[in-house]
């Protein structure tokens, strides 16, 4: 079943990446369609059997790497925190393939589009069920290729082109901590199989990596490094300006890749993890910090952004965030619970975002939109429940996954854990706040885009809708159908079992369901101010933002420039990197390497030759005949003198 | 395993009997060239079906010389000793491999003396698979060395228009590295007594003779491989070089100066290499960074490749001089591997270059509209050139560094920042080259892939890709041999070690 799961994605890919001129791109669409479908359907029987039954299952396929004492299998290991992210990847994915063949419709190139996207599938796969870090690792750049072609999907577009480089190698810069990590693990452990680390992490503890002539401690160093991937991945601060660059492409790829799952690898590698990570608290001191800067930082730039996919995008990083949060204080599960829960409400939104630049041509600025929601009453409808459900509305999936990382923040007694509680919920009053921009500048108010746009604006085929309508009903139902088995001490320790790391007694877990109940409803109140501001500034007096943005133009440069990330790393990084290139190439090999070697030694015999011989022909039938001269020569020294002895 | 006939003679002569029925060849007409490139590629490819008997009747699990050829020749002393274990097997198959391949990639490109032209690269198989062979220092030398004649001839006679003068930096640097080793086989042959390879695996050398020796056999294979800062030559050598020439040039050629270090300086030096190992390291560390970073500014896109190629020879000769299993074996897959990608990627180059007669990167791009299978094709070798997991790039990278990170950890946190640049310069290639707008006119009318080209470029894709995902033909292979003489060199090393502690 599993093996099923995991290769029938294979199966689109390949179909339709090598047939796809046979089977036509409606042929593509649908094949791979069905495809990821019954790998869904599947997805969940597995989830019911590893769940509830405790059936895990450990295929190994056959041998990858075996070189000294390193092996490396291709195995398939699915235990409860795997049958959880089967789920997530398989049925976003299908829903996603499905509303794919409506979205694409037009494009000349769907059977390319469909293979990457089933190979996506593929990876991603490959990545959770990994039983050793090197698999996982090829998951992880499997997800960056694959993310790297649909962004760059369009390769007419420059700026799509520019976007996909700059995904793949700020992944890579995370992933050149993953590999030091992988590396440091093996060479302390001599293994890189999850079990075996697993089992020998507690005699880690107090070991030290000798590094630069100091000593570190090994844990916090593995774990750091380990992390750092984890960073490039889910876009964390530092290494997040390849996300909203990557709304280039299509927006289906948006929703699949940079919100539902491959942005959410980097929170499920600290959850797989977990018996590593916890025996690192400096370790799990950083991942609270960052994913709690993050939370805020991206909230804040969410707030002034005027492309529609943005917002959006800049919302997931947020999120992702808080997902980090939850695991840096060491409620894994409550992460994991915020991953499932938004995999369903961002993917809505950006699908739900998809609607809408379909009814408008592609228009992606918001305010040349605006009063969308006579036109497109569906649409508007499912974003309203995807906005309901991000901003935590009581009883909506992100109210119940969003409140108890706010919670358990509250509870942790983390180094940064208070840091992180604050700013979640500052976050959260800024989501609510973008948020229903969003919602109100897009589909309330009068129109302000062409008579011509307008007039063609119309709902979405059914191919689309309903796809929108599954990941509505989860955005709503979710939270409260799998609270128990996520934040509830009992349900945690029966679902999950020993796949998650757990301190005794699931103490945090215990901890966050008794905090004060101002803290508790604080995330609450907060939503409802971000709701009321929007509202008295996009519907009651939309001049208001206006003077607000002129009043506060420093803050407001600040963060529509997105804190300047991309012109501090142009400066520091791409611009050095490229002089420093030529001036080795032109000064190092060319003047100072050939300069003292070949050409001024050739230049020295051509000056010497030239006086004395005067060379006329060419100077390689003569070298050549040196060589055999030499060659000769040798064999006949040695044929004498050998002979001789 | 024995076999009722010499097997591995018959592998490296065949082709020259191909040469031979060339040369006897008449005429220059279109008959006679067709002739020749048929005679040629047929040569190739039983010559390769051969050496798959190879394949299939070799032991791995024991790191002795199988197929072994022993018979007197020159003056009892110096013999005719052939064989193959682990380490050198993949390099004997890699070329039989390669050479249909670059035979089949000529049959278009090359016009004038197609005869001679066939029969330089038939006489380079023989040197070729020759010195991976040859188990006598001198048998060796004649072979390596003897390889480079055909070489110079084919860039000299069928390459571009600075042609003379990458012959010549070639030569020079050759030259010098050639006759230390030369000198390095005599003082062998004084202290040891023989020259017989085998033997001398056994022997322990002095070590103040092994670091005089370690470093003449160094100026050699430094330069063949080639190193920083003695790769100069390498580039310009590339860009003039017909197209199969840069391939058996980077697939094959600068395979010997690595097969050098695991066939004579690990094991008959081994405390000369303990000891020059921080200044490898520091080497390839320069291979890697420096020409990933040069790599990253070129214009000409052999150039560019040629550079990529020096960074990813520094992970090899990193891999080597941790002494390690996983050290040495990812050495061995790095240059098998880089043997497969690289020779696709001089292809790649070549494709376009026959259509449009320039390698300036400034003068493609879009060209996916025009070439989507090449375009595929040329993604997949990019990959693998990056070391995406699941190309074959990804193993040899991955295991030399997780080797080194057990030596020295500065080593690998500094050579770990070559997945990042070689990620740069590739995707940027690829990107100004293949993406974009289709908008230069001249480029409107190009084609895509005829059959010939698909058929040279298709085993290459699987290979890439069968490779990445299974390693274990290669890997499985070596392994025995490389673990022999891992203990081997780590036994030397030992009592020197343990005779410090002594009062």
């Amino acid at each position: 079943m599993v093996q099923a799961i995991v290769f029938l994605p294979l199966l689109g890919c390949l179909a339709a990446g090598l047939l796809g001129r046979f089977l036509g791109a409606r042929g593509c669409g649908i094949l791979t369609s069905a495809l990821l479908t019954v790998s869904a359907i599947l997805s969940w029987i597995v989830f019911v059997d590893v769940g509830v039954y405790g059936h895990d299952a450990h295929v190994r396929l056959f041998t990858w790497i075996s070189a000294g004492a390193l092996a490396v299998d291709w195995a398939l290991k699915v235990d409860p925190l795997v049958a959880v992210m089967l789920v997530v990847v398989t049925n976003v994915s299908a829903l996603v393939h499905i509303y794919s063949i409506g979205y694409m419709d037009e494009d000349p190139h769907q059977p390319r589009f469909f293979s990457y996207l089933s190979l996506f599938t593929l990876a991603m796969l490959m990545l959770v069920t990994a039983d050793n870090l090197v698999q996982l690792f090829f998951g992880w750049e499997g997800v960056g290729l694959a993310s790297y072609l649909l962004i760059g999907f369009w390769y007419l577009k420059p700026e799509a082109n520019a976007a996909a480089i700059k995904a793949f190698i700020v992944n890579r810069i995370g992933d050149f901590g993953f590999a030091l990590g992988i590396f440091a693990l093996y060479a302390m452990i001599g293994s890189v199989g999850y079990e075996t680390i697993f089992a020998e992490a507690k005699s880690l503890a107090g070991k030290t990596i000798h590094f630069a002539g100091r000593d570190f401690d090994a844990l916090t160093v593995i774990c750091l490094l380990l992390f750092m991937g984890a960073m490039g991945k889910s876009a964390q601060f530092l290494l997040h300006t390849w996300l909203p660059d990557a709304m280039e492409g299509p927006t289906p790829v948006s929703a699949l890749i940079h919100a539902a799952t491959m942005v959410t690898a980097g929170v499920f590698m600290v959850a797989r993890l977990s018996p590593l990570f916890e025996l690192a608290p400096t370790a799990l001191t950083v991942v609270t910090f960052v994913g709690a800067t993050t939370a805020f930082f991206a909230a804040t730039v969410g707030l002034v952004q005027n492309d529609i996919k943005r917002i959006v995008a800049y919302s997931t990083c947020s999120q992702l965030g808080y997902m980090f949060v939850g695991m840096g204080v060491g409620a894994y599960s409550v992460g994991m619970f915020h991953l499932f829960t938004h995999a369903s409400f961002k993917a809505l939104l950006f699908l739900g975002a998809g609607s809408v630049l379909r009814a408008m041509h592609h228009e992606q600025d918001i305010r040349k939109m605006g009063g969308l929601r006579n036109r497109i009453p569906f649409t508007y409808a499912v974003m309203v429940v995807g906005t309901l459900a991000l901003t935590g509305f009581p009883l909506t999936a992100g109210f119940f996954s969003k409140d108890a990382i706010i919670e358990a923040a509250y509870a942790s007694d983390g180094a940064a854990a208070q840091y992180a509680f604050w700013l979640t919920v500052i976050a959260a009053a800024l989501t609510s706040f973008y948020g229903w921009r969003l919602i109100f500048v897009v589909f309330h108010g009068n129109s302000r885009a062409d008579r011509h746009t307008l007039e063609h604006a119309h709902e979405s085929p059914w191919v689309m809708t309903v796809p929108l309508a599954f990941l509505a009903l989860g955005a709503l139902v979710l939270g409260l159908g799998f609270k128990g088995i996520f934040t509830g001490p009992e349900g945690v320790a029966r679902f999950f079992r020993d796949s998650l790391f757990s301190a005794s007694n699931h103490k945090i877990l215990e901890d966050m369901h008794h905090v004060p109940i101002w803290v508790a409803s604080s995330a609450t109140v907060m939503m409802l101010a971000g709701f009321l501001v929007a509202y008295w500034f996009y519907i009651r007096d939309p001049e208001a933002p206006k003077r607000l943005a002129e009043r506060q133009d420093l803050l407001y440069r600040f963060l529509l420039n997105k804190w300047y990330f991309d012109e501090i790393y142009d400066f520091l990084l791409v611009r050095p990197a490229m002089w420093l290139g030529r001036v080795l190439w032109k000064q190092g090999d060319g003047w100072l390497i050939d300069g003292f070697g070949p050409d001024g030694v050739s230049a020295r015999v051509i000056d010497v030759t030239n006086r004395v011989v005067r060379l006329q022909t060419g100077y390689l039938y003569h070298y050549a005949f040196v060589m055999l001269i030499g060659v000769a020569a040798i064999i006949t020294w040695f044929l004498v003198w050998g002979g001789g002895s | 395993m024995m076999v009722g006939w010499p097997i591995l003679s018959v592998v490296v002569f065949l082709p020259l009997v191909g040469a031979l029925f060339i040369f006897a060849l008449q005429g220059d007409d279109e008959a006679t060239q067709r002739n020749a490139r048929y005679v040629a590629l047929w040569t190739t490819l039983v010559t390769f079906a051969l050496s798959l008997l190879l394949v299939a009747g070799f032991e791995r699990a024991t790191a002795e010389f199988q197929f072994v050829e022993n018979h007197y020749w020159l003056g009892g002393t110096i013999r005719y000793h052939m064989g193959v274990d682990g380490i050198s097997l993949p390099f004997v198959i890699l070329t039989t491999f390669l050479m249909p391949v670059s035979i089949l990639a000529s049959f278009g490109p090359i016009k004038t003396r197609v005869k001679e032209y066939m029969i330089a690269f038939l006489v380079l198989e023989t040197l070729m698979v020759g010195t991976f062979c040859a188990l006598d220092l001198v048998l060796f030398y004649v072979f390596f060395e003897g390889g480079l004649i055909p070489m110079f001839l084919i860039i000299g006679i069928w390459g571009g228009a600075r042609r003379v003068y990458a012959t010549f930096k070639f030569f020079l640097y050759t030259l010098a590295g050639s006759v230390l080793m030369l000198l390095a086989l005599m003082a062998m042959y004084w202290q040891a007594g023989t020259t017989d390879i085998a033997a001398l695996l056994t022997h322990a050398f002095p070590r103040p003779m092994q670091t005089w020796l370690f470093l003449a056999f160094l100026a050699s294979f430094a330069v063949k491989l080639p190193m920083w800062p003695v790769h100069t030559w390498l580039p310009d050598a590339h860009v003039e070089a017909p197209t199969a020439g840069s391939v058996i040039l980077a697939a094959i050629l600068l395979k010997m100066g690595g097969y050098g270090f695991i066939r004579f300086s690990l094991p008959m030096f081994p405390n000369a290499s303990e000891l020059f190992a921080p200044m490898m390291f520091a080497l390839s560390l320069m291979a890697i960074i420096y020409t990933s970073l040069v790599a990253l500014m070129q214009e000409d896109m052999k150039k560019l490749i040629a550079y990529s190629s020096v960074a990813h020879m520094g992970f090899v000769t990193m891999g080597l001089f941790t002494l390690s299993n996983e050290g040495v074996q990812g050495g061995i897959f790095q240059m098998v591997s880089h043997g497969i990608v690289s020779a696709a990627l001089f292809l790649c180059v070549g494709v376009i270059y026959d259509r449009m007669h320039t390698r300036e990167i400034a003068a493609y791009g879009g060209l996916v509209n025009r070439m989507p299978l090449y375009a595929a094709a040329f993604m997949v070798f990019t990959l693998a050139n990056v070391g995406l997991p699941g190309t074959s790039g990804f193993v040899g990278e991955f295991l030399t560094l997780i080797a080194a990170f057990r030596v020295n950890i500065i080593v690998a946190l500094f050579a770990t920042t070559g997945v990042i640049l070689s990620a740069a310069y590739a995707l940027w290639l690829y990107r100004r080259v293949i993406f974009g707008a289709l908008e230069k006119k001249n480029l409107t009318g190009i084609l895509d892939l005829d059959r010939r080209e698909i058929v040279v470029l298709a085993p290459l894709v699987i290979l890439t890709v069968l490779f990445g995902i299974w390693p274990a033909p290669i890997l499985d292979t070596s392994a025995s041999s490389v673990a022999a003489l891992v203990d081997h060199a780590k036994a030397a090393l030992a009592p020197a070690k343990s005779a410090l502690w002594l009062p």
